[in-house]
């Protein structure tokens, strides 16, 4: 029953506790307005990894635990479906919206209503905020892909909440 | 009853490998390093085949004279190996099956464990401590020999005799040194027992 929120108001609050050290300067920060800008943004660039790499060790333990009993991956795009099928229902409880891909190693997944920007709002307002929420998941995208075998990089986008589009780009080698 | 067991990650580099103390220990790594070579091409075989449902457990890898080997890979392409007496004729399919049940269960434990990173060798005290005190035939020696508590009353029921787990720093073994000689080790046992 509560147990779908938890999650959310603890992803909240890792969030909130992780930009409410922004304000420091990052390192090799000098005097002056300029300075305090840079290291700003450098703080806020390590906020954001910290997150993707918790997000990261959370996805190598449940790229290890879902999938059970049989052997069901042939091949990348199996990978995939079941990233937006089982890794989503067990931990948003919704499957992913739409998958895409062209084939050559990139694909999109998109969530219509994703479940930890839905309370936030409905369009254009705080998108600027928006980034720093999906730090997490794309982080729990890498790791399960890691996991299974698969070196990605996973970036997401907003165009309008709670729209956002997961990029994972498997290289070539 | 299964002499050696091993944990092997996906880059074919052991992360956890035990095997039972009294007999060469070199000689068990050697035989896991060579089954990974049927196992891989038991998978490359599955991958082959059109049929959906692809198995975990591969089966029997190889059998030699004094021992057979078995086989359980999983998703995330870590590979467990087995290696057990051929003496014991009781041991069926089943139980094989549900030993590597359990011990991807225990290896599951491990890799949601928030200290360890993975890819390290395993050295948790507890990790496959269930799979060696529950199994079936009797124990199997998996856990890392500086637990206090792991397997001593393992070491006791076991049928056969008893194993020795030096150095023992249980403060309930009765030790005050490493066990080094069988008459040490057989007096122990029997205090142990009585202990137990």
């Amino acid at each position: 029953m509560a147990d779908t929120v938890l999650f959310e108001f603890l992803h909240t609050e890792m969030v909130a506790e992780l930009w409410a050290h922004d304000p420091d300067p990052g390192p090799g920060v000098s005097a002056g307005s300029r300075g305090e800008e840079v290291g700003a943004t450098t703080g806020q660039k390590m906020s954001l990894s910290v997150l993707e790499s918790m997000g990261f060790r959370v996805g190598q333990a449940l790229g290890e635990r879902l999938p059970r009993e049989t052997l069901a991956f042939r091949e990348e795009l199996d990978v995939l479906k079941f990233l937006c099928k089982d890794l989503w229902v067990a931990v948003f409880q919704k499957q992913m919206d739409s998958l895409r891909t062209n084939h050559q190693g990139t694909y999109v997944l998109q969530d219509n209503s994703f479940p930890l920007l839905l309370p936030m709002a409905s369009g254009l307002q705080y998108l600027e905020e928006a980034p720093k929420f999906l730090a997490f998941t794309c982080g729990l995208l890498r790791g399960a892909l890691c996991t299974l075998g698969i070196e990605s990089v996973v970036t997401a986008s907003v165009a309008a909440l709670p729209v956002c589009k997961f990029q994972v780009l498997i290289p070539k080698s | 009853m299964a002499v050696c067991i091993a944990v092997i990650a996906k880059e074919n580099y052991p992360l956890y490998i035990r095997s039972t103390p009294t007999e060469n220990e070199l000689k068990f790594h050697y035989m896991v390093h060579t089954s990974l070579d049927v196992v891989d091409e038991k998978i490359s075989a599955m991958g082959k085949a059109l049929v959906d449902q692809r198995e975990l457990y591969l089966g029997l890898l190889y059998p030699t004279e004094d021992y057979k080997v078995y086989g359980y890979v999983t998703n995330s392409k870590v590979k467990f190996v087995m290696v057990v007496d051929s003496s014991n004729t009781a041991l069926r399919d089943n139980e094989i099956r549900s030993m590597f049940r359990k011990l991807h269960n225990s290896y599951t434990d491990v890799m949601c464990n928030p200290f360890y990173n993975p890819g390290d060798r395993i050295q948790s005290r507890w990790a496959l401590l269930p799979v060696s005190a529950s199994s079936p035939g009797g124990p199997y020696f998996l856990c890392p020999i500086q637990s206090r508590w792991a397997l001593l009353p393992v070491s006791v029921s076991s049928p056969g005799g008893p194993y020795f787990l030096c150095p023992i720093q249980s403060r309930w073994a009765l030790l005050l040194c490493p066990i080094q000689s069988r008459a040490f080790d057989n007096m122990v046992t029997s205090m142990m027992i009585q202990v137990c």
